[in-house]
Protein backbone atom coordinates (compact mmCIF):
# COMPACT_ATOMS: atom_id res chain seq x y z
CA UNK A 1 0.00 0.00 0.00
CA UNK A 2 1.10 4.13 -0.72
CA UNK A 3 0.65 5.92 2.63
CA UNK A 4 0.59 9.14 0.54
CA UNK A 5 -2.31 7.92 -1.70
CA UNK A 6 -4.30 7.52 1.26
CA UNK A 7 -3.57 11.07 2.16
CA UNK A 8 -4.17 12.45 -1.49
CA UNK A 9 -7.70 10.49 -1.00
CA UNK A 10 -8.47 11.44 1.89
CA UNK A 11 -7.59 15.48 1.69
CA UNK A 12 -10.33 17.66 1.71
CA UNK A 13 -8.85 19.11 -1.52
CA UNK A 14 -9.10 15.89 -3.22
CA UNK A 15 -12.15 17.49 -5.72
CA UNK A 16 -15.15 15.30 -5.49
CA UNK A 17 -17.82 18.14 -3.98
CA UNK A 18 -17.72 17.19 -0.47
CA UNK A 19 -16.82 20.67 1.18
CA UNK A 20 -20.82 21.35 -0.26
CA UNK A 21 -22.59 18.84 2.39
CA UNK A 22 -22.25 19.29 6.36
CA UNK A 23 -23.44 16.00 7.08
CA UNK A 24 -26.34 16.96 9.01
CA UNK A 25 -24.35 19.26 10.79
CA UNK A 26 -26.56 22.07 9.41
CA UNK A 27 -29.78 20.78 10.38
CA UNK A 28 -28.57 20.17 13.77
CA UNK A 29 -27.29 23.70 14.26
CA UNK A 30 -30.72 25.26 12.80
CA UNK A 31 -32.65 23.04 15.31
CA UNK A 32 -30.49 24.13 18.32
CA UNK A 33 -28.96 20.62 18.57
CA UNK A 34 -25.49 21.98 18.08
CA UNK A 35 -24.39 25.15 20.06
CA UNK A 36 -21.02 24.02 20.89
CA UNK A 37 -17.76 22.55 20.75
CA UNK A 38 -19.39 19.74 22.97
CA UNK A 39 -22.06 19.43 21.35
CA UNK A 40 -20.55 18.72 17.89
CA UNK A 41 -18.47 15.97 19.51
CA UNK A 42 -21.38 14.52 20.59
CA UNK A 43 -22.68 14.80 17.33
CA UNK A 44 -19.54 13.42 15.75
CA UNK A 45 -19.41 10.93 17.87
CA UNK A 46 -22.73 9.59 16.84
CA UNK A 47 -22.52 9.83 13.47
CA UNK A 48 -19.35 8.08 13.23
CA UNK A 49 -20.61 4.94 15.11
CA UNK A 50 -23.68 4.93 13.37
CA UNK A 51 -23.90 5.97 9.65
CA UNK A 52 -20.54 6.35 9.56
CA UNK A 53 -19.32 2.47 10.36
CA UNK A 54 -22.38 1.54 7.84
CA UNK A 55 -20.62 3.51 5.41
CA UNK A 56 -16.91 2.38 6.02
CA UNK A 57 -18.04 -1.19 5.90
CA UNK A 58 -19.50 -0.76 2.89
CA UNK A 59 -16.62 1.14 1.43
CA UNK A 60 -14.37 -1.24 2.86
CA UNK A 61 -16.36 -4.35 1.28
CA UNK A 62 -15.52 -2.15 -2.14
CA UNK A 63 -12.28 -2.10 -1.55
CA UNK A 64 -11.87 -5.86 -0.47
CA UNK A 65 -13.56 -6.69 -3.56
CA UNK A 66 -17.38 -7.79 -3.15
CA UNK A 67 -19.47 -6.75 -6.38
CA UNK A 68 -20.02 -3.10 -6.24
CA UNK A 69 -23.45 -3.75 -7.85
CA UNK A 70 -24.78 -5.91 -4.34
CA UNK A 71 -23.32 -3.41 -2.23
CA UNK A 72 -25.17 -0.71 -3.86
CA UNK A 73 -27.95 -2.44 -3.25
CA UNK A 74 -26.69 -2.61 -0.17
CA UNK A 75 -26.38 1.07 0.54
CA UNK A 76 -29.81 1.98 -0.47
CA UNK A 77 -31.35 -0.76 1.95
CA UNK A 78 -29.10 1.22 4.38
CA UNK A 79 -29.98 4.26 3.54
CA UNK A 80 -34.09 4.96 4.20
CA UNK A 81 -34.00 8.49 3.59
CA UNK A 82 -34.92 9.52 0.06
CA UNK A 83 -32.95 12.52 0.68
CA UNK A 84 -29.76 11.25 1.96
CA UNK A 85 -29.68 8.51 -1.07
CA UNK A 86 -29.82 11.10 -3.63
CA UNK A 87 -27.10 13.17 -1.80
CA UNK A 88 -25.17 9.43 -1.57
CA UNK A 89 -25.31 9.31 -5.47
CA UNK A 90 -24.34 12.96 -6.02
CA UNK A 91 -21.44 12.31 -4.28
CA UNK A 92 -20.72 8.97 -5.15
CA UNK A 93 -21.15 10.93 -9.00
CA UNK A 94 -18.36 14.01 -7.96
CA UNK A 95 -15.93 11.33 -6.83
CA UNK A 96 -16.09 8.51 -9.24
CA UNK A 97 -15.03 11.78 -11.84
CA UNK A 98 -12.31 12.53 -9.51
CA UNK A 99 -11.59 8.79 -9.32
CA UNK A 100 -10.97 7.90 -12.80
CA UNK A 101 -8.89 10.73 -13.71
CA UNK A 102 -6.81 9.88 -10.50
CA UNK A 103 -6.40 5.86 -10.42
CA UNK A 104 -7.86 5.06 -13.55
CA UNK A 105 -9.21 1.48 -13.71
CA UNK A 106 -11.55 -0.81 -15.53
CA UNK A 107 -13.35 -1.71 -12.09
CA UNK A 108 -14.04 1.95 -12.02
CA UNK A 109 -15.07 2.39 -15.61
CA UNK A 110 -17.27 -0.68 -15.10
CA UNK A 111 -19.08 0.71 -12.03
CA UNK A 112 -19.55 4.12 -13.53
CA UNK A 113 -20.97 2.72 -17.04
CA UNK A 114 -24.01 0.57 -14.60
CA UNK A 115 -24.77 3.36 -12.49
CA UNK A 116 -24.14 6.78 -14.93
CA UNK A 117 -26.09 8.78 -12.23
CA UNK A 118 -23.88 8.01 -9.56
CA UNK A 119 -23.32 4.59 -6.89
CA UNK A 120 -23.50 5.60 -2.93
CA UNK A 121 -20.12 7.54 -2.69
CA UNK A 122 -19.20 4.85 0.54
CA UNK A 123 -19.06 2.30 -2.68
CA UNK A 124 -17.07 4.45 -5.58
CA UNK A 125 -14.71 5.44 -2.42
CA UNK A 126 -13.69 1.88 -1.64
CA UNK A 127 -13.32 0.99 -5.73
CA UNK A 128 -11.17 4.19 -5.76
CA UNK A 129 -8.87 3.10 -2.75
CA UNK A 130 -8.56 -0.15 -4.70
CA UNK A 131 -7.85 1.37 -7.71
CA UNK A 132 -5.55 3.09 -5.70
CA UNK A 133 -3.58 -0.07 -4.11
CA UNK A 134 -4.97 1.21 -0.78
CA UNK A 135 -6.07 -1.74 1.26
CA UNK A 136 -9.93 -2.03 2.10
CA UNK A 137 -9.02 -0.71 6.36
CA UNK A 138 -7.46 1.92 4.46
CA UNK A 139 -10.78 3.15 2.43
CA UNK A 140 -12.69 2.68 6.04
CA UNK A 141 -10.47 5.21 7.37
CA UNK A 142 -11.33 7.42 4.81
CA UNK A 143 -14.77 7.02 4.90
CA UNK A 144 -14.97 6.94 8.68
CA UNK A 145 -12.60 10.29 8.74
CA UNK A 146 -15.02 11.94 6.34
CA UNK A 147 -18.17 11.33 8.63
CA UNK A 148 -16.60 13.22 11.25
CA UNK A 149 -14.72 15.82 9.01
CA UNK A 150 -17.59 17.05 7.09
CA UNK A 151 -19.50 18.22 10.01
CA UNK A 152 -16.74 19.67 12.25
CA UNK A 153 -15.63 22.42 9.17
CA UNK A 154 -19.14 22.86 7.90
CA UNK A 155 -20.17 23.68 11.80
CA UNK A 156 -16.64 26.28 11.80
CA UNK A 157 -18.49 28.28 9.42
CA UNK A 158 -22.22 27.66 10.83
CA UNK A 159 -21.25 28.78 14.16
CA UNK A 160 -18.17 30.54 13.47
CA UNK A 161 -16.38 27.80 15.83
CA UNK A 162 -13.14 27.98 17.15
CA UNK A 163 -11.66 25.91 14.17
CA UNK A 164 -8.55 25.04 17.06
CA UNK A 165 -11.73 23.50 19.41
CA UNK A 166 -13.03 21.86 16.11
CA UNK A 167 -10.04 20.05 14.83
CA UNK A 168 -9.60 18.91 18.72
CA UNK A 169 -12.75 17.56 18.82
CA UNK A 170 -11.62 15.65 15.69
CA UNK A 171 -8.00 14.62 16.95
CA UNK A 172 -10.15 13.45 20.40
CA UNK A 173 -12.21 10.62 18.00
CA UNK A 174 -8.87 9.78 16.54
CA UNK A 175 -8.79 6.37 18.59
CA UNK A 176 -12.44 5.60 18.12
CA UNK A 177 -12.10 6.42 14.49
CA UNK A 178 -9.49 3.66 14.28
CA UNK A 179 -11.72 0.94 16.05
CA UNK A 180 -14.25 1.88 13.35
CA UNK A 181 -11.90 1.55 10.76
CA UNK A 182 -11.29 -1.45 12.45
CA UNK A 183 -14.28 -3.16 12.69
CA UNK A 184 -15.31 -1.77 9.26
CA UNK A 185 -12.42 -3.87 7.65
CA UNK A 186 -13.00 -6.73 9.75
CA UNK A 187 -16.79 -7.44 8.84
CA UNK A 188 -15.54 -6.33 4.90
CA UNK A 189 -14.43 -9.99 4.96
CA UNK A 190 -17.84 -11.60 5.67
CA UNK A 191 -20.74 -11.88 3.39
CA UNK A 192 -22.87 -8.24 2.15
CA UNK A 193 -25.79 -9.18 4.25
CA UNK A 194 -24.09 -8.98 7.20
CA UNK A 195 -22.67 -5.79 6.94
CA UNK A 196 -22.92 -3.29 9.60
CA UNK A 197 -26.00 -1.07 8.98
CA UNK A 198 -26.19 1.23 11.89
CA UNK A 199 -28.97 4.42 11.28
CA UNK A 200 -29.17 7.09 13.30
CA UNK A 201 -33.08 8.39 13.48
CA UNK A 202 -32.72 12.38 14.14
CA UNK A 203 -29.63 11.99 11.00
CA UNK A 204 -32.90 10.67 8.97
CA UNK A 205 -35.43 12.68 10.20
CA UNK A 206 -33.62 16.13 9.58
CA UNK A 207 -32.03 15.33 6.21
CA UNK A 208 -35.95 15.65 4.57
CA UNK A 209 -36.40 18.38 6.85
CA UNK A 210 -32.94 20.23 5.29
CA UNK A 211 -34.03 18.86 1.52
CA UNK A 212 -37.20 21.24 1.98
CA UNK A 213 -35.65 23.96 3.07
CA UNK A 214 -35.37 26.92 0.80
CA UNK A 215 -32.25 28.76 2.14
CA UNK A 216 -29.25 26.56 3.24
CA UNK A 217 -25.74 27.03 3.25
CA UNK A 218 -25.12 22.95 2.67
CA UNK A 219 -26.66 21.06 0.33
CA UNK A 220 -27.00 18.42 3.29
CA UNK B 1 -33.67 -20.30 35.26
CA UNK B 2 -33.03 -18.73 31.48
CA UNK B 3 -35.87 -19.59 29.37
CA UNK B 4 -35.84 -21.02 25.78
CA UNK B 5 -38.50 -20.69 23.67
CA UNK B 6 -40.32 -20.57 20.16
CA UNK B 7 -43.68 -19.50 18.98
CA UNK B 8 -45.10 -20.25 15.67
CA UNK B 9 -48.01 -19.08 13.62
CA UNK B 10 -48.59 -20.36 10.58
CA UNK B 11 -51.71 -18.91 8.44
CA UNK B 12 -52.76 -20.18 5.15
CA UNK B 13 -55.46 -19.36 2.57
CA UNK B 14 -58.71 -22.11 2.23
CA UNK B 15 -60.68 -23.03 -0.72
CA UNK B 16 -63.44 -20.61 0.33
CA UNK B 17 -61.00 -17.39 0.16
CA UNK B 18 -60.67 -17.62 4.49
CA UNK B 19 -57.36 -17.89 6.41
CA UNK B 20 -57.22 -20.53 8.60
CA UNK B 21 -53.79 -21.28 11.34
CA UNK B 22 -52.98 -24.61 10.83
CA UNK B 23 -50.10 -23.90 13.28
CA UNK B 24 -50.31 -21.99 16.62
CA UNK B 25 -47.94 -23.30 18.68
CA UNK B 26 -47.15 -21.76 22.28
CA UNK B 27 -43.88 -22.10 24.23
CA UNK B 28 -43.04 -20.69 27.27
CA UNK B 29 -43.72 -16.94 28.25
CA UNK B 30 -45.06 -16.93 24.81
CA UNK B 31 -48.48 -17.40 24.58
CA UNK B 32 -50.34 -17.93 21.38
CA UNK B 33 -54.21 -16.35 21.46
CA UNK B 34 -56.59 -16.58 18.57
CA UNK B 35 -58.21 -13.69 19.14
CA UNK B 36 -61.49 -11.89 17.25
CA UNK B 37 -60.53 -10.40 13.53
CA UNK B 38 -60.80 -6.57 13.56
CA UNK B 39 -61.21 -6.81 9.96
CA UNK B 40 -63.63 -9.44 8.38
CA UNK B 41 -61.32 -12.07 6.57
CA UNK B 42 -58.24 -11.53 8.16
CA UNK B 43 -57.08 -14.21 10.99
CA UNK B 44 -55.24 -12.01 14.08
CA UNK B 45 -53.55 -13.78 16.75
CA UNK B 46 -52.55 -12.27 19.94
CA UNK B 47 -49.34 -12.76 21.72
CA UNK B 48 -49.94 -12.76 25.83
CA UNK B 49 -46.83 -12.56 28.11
CA UNK B 50 -47.93 -15.30 30.38
CA UNK B 51 -44.51 -14.32 32.23
CA UNK B 52 -42.23 -11.49 32.74
CA UNK B 53 -39.99 -12.02 29.46
CA UNK B 54 -37.14 -11.55 28.09
CA UNK B 55 -35.19 -11.87 31.36
CA UNK B 56 -31.23 -11.25 30.92
CA UNK B 57 -30.32 -15.00 29.33
CA UNK B 58 -33.05 -15.95 27.51
CA UNK B 59 -33.76 -17.17 23.94
CA UNK B 60 -37.30 -15.92 22.38
CA UNK B 61 -38.07 -16.65 19.28
CA UNK B 62 -41.40 -15.42 17.39
CA UNK B 63 -41.73 -17.33 13.83
CA UNK B 64 -44.67 -16.00 11.75
CA UNK B 65 -45.44 -17.63 7.95
CA UNK B 66 -48.45 -16.24 6.15
CA UNK B 67 -49.00 -18.62 3.05
CA UNK B 68 -50.08 -17.74 -0.56
CA UNK B 69 -52.99 -14.97 0.04
CA UNK B 70 -53.81 -15.30 3.92
CA UNK B 71 -54.53 -12.45 5.94
CA UNK B 72 -52.98 -12.64 9.06
CA UNK B 73 -52.28 -9.81 12.01
CA UNK B 74 -50.17 -10.62 14.52
CA UNK B 75 -50.68 -8.09 17.83
CA UNK B 76 -49.94 -8.06 21.64
CA UNK B 77 -51.77 -8.25 24.75
CA UNK B 78 -49.04 -5.68 26.28
CA UNK B 79 -46.06 -4.45 26.31
CA UNK B 80 -42.76 -6.33 26.15
CA UNK B 81 -40.32 -5.46 29.34
CA UNK B 82 -36.49 -6.18 29.02
CA UNK B 83 -35.56 -6.88 32.30
CA UNK B 84 -32.02 -7.97 34.10
CA UNK B 85 -31.33 -11.70 34.51
CA UNK B 86 -30.49 -13.10 37.67
CA UNK B 87 -27.02 -12.32 39.44
CA UNK B 88 -24.49 -9.65 38.31
CA UNK B 89 -23.25 -11.39 35.74
CA UNK B 90 -26.44 -11.98 33.45
CA UNK B 91 -25.69 -12.71 30.26
CA UNK B 92 -28.03 -10.49 27.71
CA UNK B 93 -31.31 -11.55 26.45
CA UNK B 94 -31.98 -12.17 22.37
CA UNK B 95 -35.40 -12.10 21.10
CA UNK B 96 -35.70 -12.92 17.21
CA UNK B 97 -38.62 -12.62 15.37
CA UNK B 98 -39.19 -13.99 11.70
CA UNK B 99 -41.99 -13.25 9.23
CA UNK B 100 -42.52 -14.80 5.79
CA UNK B 101 -45.34 -13.78 3.52
CA UNK B 102 -45.88 -15.77 0.20
CA UNK B 103 -47.21 -14.45 -2.82
CA UNK B 104 -50.67 -12.38 -2.50
CA UNK B 105 -50.23 -12.59 1.51
CA UNK B 106 -50.75 -9.74 3.71
CA UNK B 107 -48.97 -9.47 7.45
CA UNK B 108 -49.41 -7.28 9.79
CA UNK B 109 -47.22 -7.28 12.29
CA UNK B 110 -48.52 -4.94 14.95
CA UNK B 111 -46.55 -5.47 18.86
CA UNK B 112 -46.62 -3.30 21.61
CA UNK B 113 -43.88 -1.51 22.64
CA UNK B 114 -40.84 -2.80 23.66
CA UNK B 115 -39.46 -1.23 27.23
CA UNK B 116 -36.23 -1.61 28.05
CA UNK B 117 -35.68 -1.65 31.79
CA UNK B 118 -32.69 0.02 33.57
CA UNK B 119 -30.03 -2.71 33.71
CA UNK B 120 -31.72 -4.99 30.78
CA UNK B 121 -29.37 -6.16 28.19
CA UNK B 122 -31.45 -7.02 24.88
CA UNK B 123 -30.18 -7.82 21.47
CA UNK B 124 -33.36 -8.07 19.11
CA UNK B 125 -33.31 -8.96 15.56
CA UNK B 126 -36.38 -9.22 13.24
CA UNK B 127 -36.53 -10.18 10.02
CA UNK B 128 -38.63 -10.34 6.64
CA UNK B 129 -39.08 -12.28 3.85
CA UNK B 130 -41.65 -11.17 1.31
CA UNK B 131 -42.81 -12.29 -2.06
CA UNK B 132 -43.14 -9.89 -4.47
CA UNK B 133 -46.71 -9.56 -4.56
CA UNK B 134 -46.76 -9.57 -0.80
CA UNK B 135 -48.16 -7.01 1.59
CA UNK B 136 -46.64 -5.96 5.00
CA UNK B 137 -47.63 -3.27 7.84
CA UNK B 138 -44.93 -3.29 10.33
CA UNK B 139 -44.53 -1.18 13.54
CA UNK B 140 -41.88 -1.29 16.02
CA UNK B 141 -41.53 0.87 19.49
CA UNK B 142 -38.74 1.44 21.49
CA UNK B 143 -39.22 2.98 24.87
CA UNK B 144 -35.84 3.32 26.83
CA UNK B 145 -36.22 2.82 30.23
CA UNK B 146 -39.63 2.65 32.67
CA UNK B 147 -40.78 5.63 34.25
CA UNK B 148 -38.20 7.77 35.72
CA UNK B 149 -35.36 5.34 35.13
CA UNK B 150 -32.59 5.45 32.71
CA UNK B 151 -32.60 2.60 30.01
CA UNK B 152 -30.77 -0.59 29.72
CA UNK B 153 -28.76 -1.59 26.37
CA UNK B 154 -31.13 -2.24 23.15
CA UNK B 155 -28.92 -3.62 20.21
CA UNK B 156 -31.80 -4.35 17.40
CA UNK B 157 -31.51 -5.47 13.56
CA UNK B 158 -34.71 -4.74 11.36
CA UNK B 159 -33.92 -6.81 7.91
CA UNK B 160 -36.16 -6.94 4.82
CA UNK B 161 -35.85 -8.67 2.00
CA UNK B 162 -38.11 -8.54 -0.92
CA UNK B 163 -38.22 -11.45 -3.56
CA UNK B 164 -34.36 -12.17 -2.19
CA UNK B 165 -33.40 -8.84 -2.69
CA UNK B 166 -32.88 -5.97 0.52
CA UNK B 167 -34.85 -3.83 0.88
CA UNK B 168 -34.44 -2.30 4.56
CA UNK B 169 -31.29 -3.21 6.97
CA UNK B 170 -31.42 -1.26 10.03
CA UNK B 171 -29.23 -1.45 13.08
CA UNK B 172 -29.96 0.38 16.12
CA UNK B 173 -27.70 0.59 19.46
CA UNK B 174 -28.97 2.35 22.71
CA UNK B 175 -27.70 2.26 26.73
CA UNK B 176 -25.03 2.18 28.87
CA UNK B 177 -23.62 -1.05 26.66
CA UNK B 178 -24.02 0.81 22.72
CA UNK B 179 -20.74 2.72 20.94
CA UNK B 180 -20.78 6.57 22.30
CA UNK B 181 -22.94 9.26 20.99
CA UNK B 182 -26.27 6.94 20.92
CA UNK B 183 -28.57 9.65 23.04
CA UNK B 184 -26.38 13.23 21.14
CA UNK B 185 -27.64 14.92 18.54
CA UNK B 186 -26.96 13.18 15.80
CA UNK B 187 -28.76 9.89 17.01
CA UNK B 188 -31.76 10.59 19.77
CA UNK B 189 -31.08 13.81 21.18
CA UNK B 190 -32.91 12.88 24.60
CA UNK B 191 -35.61 11.96 23.50
CA UNK B 192 -36.67 8.36 25.16
CA UNK B 193 -39.27 6.68 22.75
CA UNK B 194 -38.71 5.47 19.20
CA UNK B 195 -40.65 4.26 16.82
CA UNK B 196 -41.15 2.79 13.32
CA UNK B 197 -44.66 2.22 10.83
CA UNK B 198 -43.07 0.33 7.65
CA UNK B 199 -45.73 -0.47 4.57
CA UNK B 200 -44.90 -2.77 2.05
CA UNK B 201 -46.99 -3.01 -0.83
CA UNK B 202 -46.40 -3.69 -4.74
CA UNK B 203 -48.51 -0.63 -5.45
CA UNK B 204 -46.18 1.73 -4.49
CA UNK B 205 -44.19 0.72 -7.28
CA UNK B 206 -45.99 3.29 -9.35
CA UNK B 207 -47.30 6.06 -6.63
CA UNK B 208 -46.98 6.13 -3.74
CA UNK B 209 -46.64 8.81 -0.82
CA UNK B 210 -43.66 11.20 -1.32
CA UNK B 211 -41.50 12.01 1.59
CA UNK B 212 -42.73 14.21 4.44
CA UNK B 213 -42.63 15.56 7.30
CA UNK B 214 -44.89 14.42 10.19
CA UNK B 215 -43.55 16.83 12.56
CA UNK B 216 -40.50 18.44 14.37
CA UNK B 217 -39.03 15.06 15.15
CA UNK B 218 -40.88 12.27 12.55
CA UNK B 219 -40.77 11.68 8.79
CA UNK B 220 -42.69 9.29 6.31
CA UNK B 221 -40.21 8.48 3.31
CA UNK B 222 -40.11 6.36 0.80
CA UNK B 223 -37.38 3.43 0.20
CA UNK B 224 -35.69 2.61 -2.56
CA UNK B 225 -38.64 0.12 -3.26
CA UNK B 226 -42.42 -0.32 -2.56
CA UNK B 227 -42.43 0.90 0.82
CA UNK B 228 -42.74 3.48 2.95
CA UNK B 229 -41.15 3.98 6.73
CA UNK B 230 -42.64 6.18 9.07
CA UNK B 231 -39.73 7.20 11.32
CA UNK B 232 -40.79 8.69 14.97
CA UNK B 233 -38.93 10.19 18.32
CA UNK B 234 -40.57 11.00 21.14
CA UNK B 235 -40.90 12.46 24.76
CA UNK B 236 -42.98 9.06 25.88
CA UNK B 237 -44.75 5.93 24.56
CA UNK B 238 -47.90 7.82 24.30
CA UNK B 239 -46.92 10.38 22.07
CA UNK B 240 -44.75 7.99 19.79
CA UNK B 241 -48.12 5.79 19.24
CA UNK B 242 -50.61 9.17 18.63
CA UNK B 243 -48.19 9.87 15.69
CA UNK B 244 -47.78 6.44 13.96
CA UNK B 245 -51.50 5.93 14.71
CA UNK B 246 -52.06 8.83 12.54
CA UNK B 247 -49.45 7.91 9.68
CA UNK B 248 -50.87 4.18 9.39
CA UNK B 249 -54.54 5.39 9.50
CA UNK B 250 -53.50 7.99 6.39
CA UNK B 251 -51.30 5.10 4.80
CA UNK B 252 -54.59 2.67 5.02
CA UNK B 253 -56.57 5.17 3.75
CA UNK B 254 -54.28 5.90 0.92
CA UNK B 255 -54.35 2.09 -0.11
CA UNK B 256 -58.07 1.72 -0.18
CA UNK B 257 -58.46 5.14 -1.93
CA UNK B 258 -56.02 3.13 -4.75
CA UNK B 259 -57.28 -0.27 -4.31
CA UNK B 260 -60.83 -2.21 -5.86
CA UNK B 261 -63.01 -3.19 -2.73
CA UNK B 262 -62.89 -6.52 -3.95
CA UNK B 263 -59.23 -6.59 -3.08
CA UNK B 264 -60.18 -6.87 0.61
CA UNK B 265 -63.21 -9.43 0.15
Amino acid sequence: MSRAALLVLSDGRFPAGGHAHSGGAEAAVVAGRIRNADDLAAFCRGRLHTTGLTAAALAAAAAHGHDPLALDEAADARTPSPALRAVARKLGRQLMRAARATWPGEELDAFALARPRGGHQPVVLGLTARSAGLAPEDAAHCAAYETVGGPATAVVRLLSLNPFDATAVLARLAPELDHVAELAAAAARGPIGELPAFSAPLLDIAAEAHAARPVRLFAS
Amino acid sequence: MSVRATARITAVRDARGATTLPVLESDGPLALRRTRAVVPGVARVTVVGAMSAPLGGDRLAVQVRAGQGARLTVDSAAATVALPGPGPEAAAAHYAITLKAEEGAELHWLPEQLISAHGSELHMTTVAELATTARLVLREEQILGRHGETTGTLLSRLTVHRAGRPLLDQQLAYGPAAPGGWDGPAVLGGYRAAGQLLVVDPAFDDRGPDARLLGATAVLTRLAGPAVLVSVLAADARELRAVLDRAAEELAAAARGRAPAAAHG
